[in-house]
């Protein structure tokens, strides 16, 4: 119900949303939690296993019960606590985790069973027999698991990620966060302030307090002024820190567009990554449950959250409030209640010895032992002394006291301190470097502790960053008293009493748990899933290890805690992920005839990073493989253009460019004559192929090498280290010059005659013979020409500087047209290869050996190189090896595939039998069959067999020749022209 | 995780690709016995504890570095040119 005269909300404004299809309205600043309970509804979700009824434990975002499906459609988002979702016009949420209506929810059958649902259920239970489990037990576990459900379509909403850099980032906005904040904006530092919730103040908006005299939530105004005149502070609001990491690098999630309706300018979520020199956390502290039997109804929540909703949203939970009280603090709620109108029924408080705050009934020495109210509080039955009796009330306020909230400071590894005195787990010193925590979060749990430690903290992160403290900071005036705690963790008694409310894990699960050995905090928490929900146990983990110490008969601190790992709360995939999905996923990079290539229709593949086109569609052409042979022939007949940009350029310059060379391939470098190219075949150091490729010299000192588009970046990254950390000896410098120059291949009978339309000076076999390279001009322009052929044709590569390749390349195919000819695509080029027996990185897949791809003779024995020695071991030489051969099948029209399996004719298709495998297949338009390359066992030596390829997968079997893996014009003679 | 490249000043450690321990800048001679060769290219200390690493700069200055990194904290305390550890024996 609502309370007139409190509240932070803005009463002039109403807002409607719907609630499982009801309009419930509520006001501007409330949210969906707050905006219910205004209402009296208490009722808001169903539990995880037993499908109890459940409402609101908590205020803030550590909330394990009430969580709902935001939105509709593939924009749903689950598990979103109706204590953090504001609501706006036009919100729609839904209930989760039932079937049927929420106050009628057809699971709640589980309940009934829970006597056998408890701890291990699942391990125990569905154990055997074996073939059950696909057809009977996973369906029906699949059902009725797990928390909310996720829509099947991809989510439209496009969320943002964006990077921030700061001198020192405050976590949280309360107390001790707006003196931290305030003391090092004040001192000179730039500083954000990042708050969870939607206002600055935290605790002081919830608890009606003074500061300096004043009601808190003034003096905060006051002091947000104060640091927006500072010109030094971002204040990030709706902003939760969710992780520590390495080096003041921290993530946070900003639930930027959550509370308004969605727009297209706005993204719902973004992901930060701040790095900061100093943090400060100022995380706060959870208040803890109390264990007792029957605790889980609707109208039972913790005395701060009671507080929160009164002072913050205008709302009190119940009509008739009861509190359950460990501590001086709870007795606080009791007293604003009834300051803002609000009958209390009772303080039920576990100690004795203590005096009312005010005039209610306190109940010394008493505890609650069960609970009654179908589908919300009715009434409580509490033992004190040798007397149990019952009250009506319609909502329970319980506190067992504040855990720290230490989470961040654990997130580098480092584990809590638990502080025998206090009760509690304490920061342990250092545990983050750079990060100094401050206020409840480290234990300060009066207000006035609170605002000293923010500015001590303030004042060590200025320190840290060599800057004095700042004058005219001064320490306001609070309450000082923290308070006394009994620590009760949970209470005996008859009927289950919920740790986890979330996962639904109750005391029963932790003893049975440390009666059948899962002593382990860390096996327990497995066993019983307990802190293992969406909560990850906020308000739960300390109360059942509490428990589990005491079954165990150990203390606490022996206990030892679960590893608090990020994030802090749950962050949706898509925020995280922003932009890597689509075009995001990975760069793009487009060579300079991308344009033209797209312009004739070609579709486009991706090679790594780059797009290249497929084929060249022709009218008339209805199939790839027509675009694709017509192409080949092309080639073989006339002359055809592609583009060869994406291969590495390296350019290697330096007097010892030539035996740097030598060092990193496996034959001779230093002997190529200036205005020569050659092949050259580059391993790593434990003995495989790395890569291969034609190197060019242009100069005594100059070399290009040409990388495999695949390696380009490995071999580059290789060279370096070749050149820096093994051979700094070497007077070289390599730089990639991939980007920098557009390279087109011109190949077939005709490629010189074409070449000779665009060259300044025409060229003859004399001044440009097979392998010969240099500079050249083209319209004009300097640029460079290799004879060099990876079809087996005559042919040529062609580069100029990259702002050309567009007009180049349009020019090529245009004069090639003109001459039958035209563009190719990867299709053409790969059965064109193939039938050459050229090997790509279909072959040199990083576990051959040259001897594999039988160019043993390139490896030379008159130097060092990269890989030599340990080419060199026996294992790598042995003819049984899987090595390179040529396959054909025997039928014309026999299919082959790349990936399937090679066997011996006879063999039963088995993995023990196999021989071999297929690495690149094409259908061959010049030879009129299907053509494959591919690794057999003894290779060479059983050239002319017959064997058998095998696709498992495609289901494929065909009787294949093996035959040399050059298919097309052995000799070469084409090439060399 | 932030790398002290000798040349660029603190950068973000995503600039940049490890490679292993920085034993592997001993490469032996070309005539080692098979031993040595294979305790260079397969046998690493593994240490839970500070450990000098090779990192390449490629999205940055190209240098290849030596990183002297705590494995367990993560701490790194120092980064040198890879060029000039191997300069210095
Ligand atoms: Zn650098």
């Amino acid at each position: 119900m609502r309370v007139d005269g409190r509240g932070l909300i803005d009463r002039s404004q109403p807002v409607t949303f719907k609630f499982d299809g009801r309009s419930v309205t509520g006001y501007k600043g409330d949210t969906v939690a707050s905006a219910l309970l205004g209402k009296g509804v208490r009722l808001m979700a169903r539990s995880f296993k037993y499908h109890r009824p459940r409402g609101v434990l908590t205020a803030g975002s550590e909330e394990p019960n009430a969580l709902l499906e935001v939105g509709q459609g593939a924009a749903m988002t689950p598990n979103t606590r109706a204590t953090v979702q504001e609501i706006y016009s036009g919100l729609t949420v839904q209930s989760q985790n039932r079937i049927g209506p929420l106050d009628r929810d057809l699971l709640s059958i589980n309940d009934a069973l829970w006597p056998f649902l408890s701890a291990g259920f699942y391990y125990k239970t569905f154990m055997w027999p074996r073939a059950f489990w696909e057809k009977l037990y996973e369906p029906v576990i699949r059902r009725a698991a797990g928390l909310g459900r996720i829509t099947r379509d991809a989510s439209p909403e496009r969320h943002e990620k964006a990077f921030a850099f700061c001198d020192v980032l405050v976590i949280g906005g309360g107390p001790a966060g707006l003196m931290a904040a305030l003391t090092a904006a004040k001192g000179g530092a730039d500083v954000i302030l990042a708050e969870e919730t939607p206002e600055l103040g935290g605790r002081l908006l919830s608890d009606g307090q003074e500061i300096d005299g004043t009601p808190a939530a003034y003096w905060v105004e006051d002091i947000v002024k104060e640091l927006q005149a500072t010109g030094r502070v971002r204040v990030m609001t709706r902003t939760t820190v969710t992780g520590a990491y390495d080096d003041g690098s921290y993530g946070a999630l900003e639930r930027v567009a959550r509370h308004v309706a969605p727009a297209d300018d706005l993204p719902p979520e973004c992901f930060w990554r701040i790095r900061a020199r100093q943090a400060v956390l100022a995380a706060g502290a959870h208040e803890r449950p109390i264990a007792f039997p029957m605790n889980d109804r609707p109208g039972i929540m913790l005395a701060g959250a009671v507080r929160t909703y009164l002072n913050r949203y205008g709302v009190s939970p119940g009509r008739n409030v009861t509190i359950f009280a460990t501590n001086d603090d709870a007795h606080r709620t009791a007293v604003e209640l009834m300051d803002a109108g609000v009958k209390v029924a009772a303080v039920i408080d576990s100690r004795t010895g203590v005096t009312a705050k005010g005039d209610y009934r306190l109940i010394e020495g008493g505890q609650v032992i069960g609970t009654k109210g179908r589908q919300g509080l009715r009434q409580i039955t509490y033992r004190a002394g040798s007397r149990t009796d019952t009250l009506i009330t319609d909502c329970l306020a319980m506190s067992g006291g504040w855990n720290p909230a230490v989470h961040l400071t654990c997130h580098l590894g480092a584990r809590p301190v638990w502080d025998a005195d206090a009760k509690m787990f304490l920061p342990a010193p250092g545990a983050v470097p750079g990060l100094t925590p401050a206020g409840s979060c480290n234990g300060a749990m009066s207000t006035a502790a609170c605002l000293s430690e923010g500015l001590e903290a303030g004042k060590a992160a200025l320190a840290a960053l060599g800057r004095p403290a700042p004058q005219g900071v001064s320490l306001p005036e609070a309450e000082d008293d923290p308070g006394r705690t009994q620590a009760l963790w949970y209470v005996e008694g008859k009927g289950r009493a919920w740790l986890d409310f979330a996962n639904d894990v109750t005391t029963k699960d932790v003893k049975l748990a440390a009666a059948e050995g899962y002593a382990s905090v860390e096996h327990m928490k497995r066993y019983t899933t307990q802190g293992m929900a969406p909560d990850q146990g906020k308000s739960s983990n300390i109360n059942a290890l509490a428990l589990l110490a005491d079954s165990t008969g150990r203390g606490i601190p022996e206990t030892g805690t679960t590893t608090y790992r990020p994030p802090f709360i749950p962050v949706t995939m898509g925020a995280m992920g922003a932009f890597a999905e689509g075009h995001g996923f990975a760069p793009e990079r487009r060579t300079t005839s991308d344009a033209a290539a797209r312009g004739r229709g070609a579709p486009m593949i991706e090679a790594g990073l780059w797009f290249r086109p497929s084929y060249f569609p022709a009218p008339g052409e209805t199939t790839w493989r027509e675009a694709c042979d017509r192409e080949v022939a092309m080639v073989r007949n006339a002359v055809g253009v592609v583009d060869v940009s994406t291969l590495g350029k390296i350019d290697i310059q330096g007097p010892d460019a030539g035996a740097f060379l030598d060092f990193v391939y496996t034959n001779m470098f230093s002997t190529l004559k200036v205005g020569r190219a050659r092949y050259g075949l580059m391993l790593r150091e434990d003995g495989h192929v790395m890569d291969d490729g034609t190197t060019a010299r242009l100069g005594d000192h100059h070399y290009v090498m040409t990388t495999t588009t695949a390696a380009a970046g490995q071999v580059m990254a290789h060279l370096e280290f070749v050149a820096q950390g093994l051979r700094p000896d070497l007077d070289v410098r390599i730089i990639s010059a991939t980007e920098q120059w557009a390279q087109f291949s011109v190949a077939g009978p005709l490629s010189r005659e074409l070449l000779n339309g665009v060259l300044d000076q025409p060229i003859d076999d004399e001044s440009f013979p097979f392998m010969a390279c240099g500079a050249v001009k083209v319209h004009g322009v300097t640029g460079r020409l290799f004879r060099i052929s990876f079809s087996g044709e005559h042919a040529y590569e062609i580069a100029v500087p990259a702002r050309y390749g567009d007009a180049l390349y349009r020019d090529l195919v245009a004069r090639a047209e003109a001459l039958g000819g035209g563009a190719y695509g990867m299709e053409a080029l790969n059965v064109l290869r193939i039938e050459k027996g050229f090997i790509t990185h279909s072959e040199i897949h990083g576990r051959v050996t040259a001897h594999d791809i039988g160019m043993q003779r390139m490896l030379s024995q008159k130097k060092d190189f990269v890989g030599k020695a340990a080419a060199a071991r026996p294992g790598l030489l042995e003819p049984g090896r899987e090595r390179l051969v040529g396959l054909r099948p025997v039928e014309a029209e026999g299919r082959l595939t790349a990936g399937a399996r090679l066997f011996k004719e006879g063999d039963p298709h088995k993995r023990v039998l196999d021989q071999g495998y297929v690495t690149s297949v094409g259908y061959s338009p010049t030879l009129g069959h299907m053509i494959g390359l591919g690794f057999l066992r003894h290779g060479p030596e059983c050239e002319g067999q017959e064997i058998v390829m095998v696709d498992h997968l495609r289901k494929v079997k065909t009787r294949v020749q093996v035959v040399n893996p050059v298919f097309f014009d052995p000799d070469g003679g084409r090439a060399r022209g | 995780m932030l790398i002290p490249c000798p040349l660029c000043g603190a950068r973000d450690s995503r600039e940049f690709t490890p490679k292993g321990h920085a034993s592997y800048l001993d490469r032996p001679a070309e005539d080692a016995p098979p031993q040595a060769w294979n305790d260079y290219l397969h046998l690493r200390e593994n240490p839970a504890g500070d450990t000098r690493e090779l990192w390449f700069h490629g999205a940055g200055c190209g240098a290849w570095l030596v990183v002297e990194r705590n494995t367990v904290s993560h701490a790194v305390t120092g980064a040198r040119l890879a060029r000039e550890v191997r300069d210095a024996g």
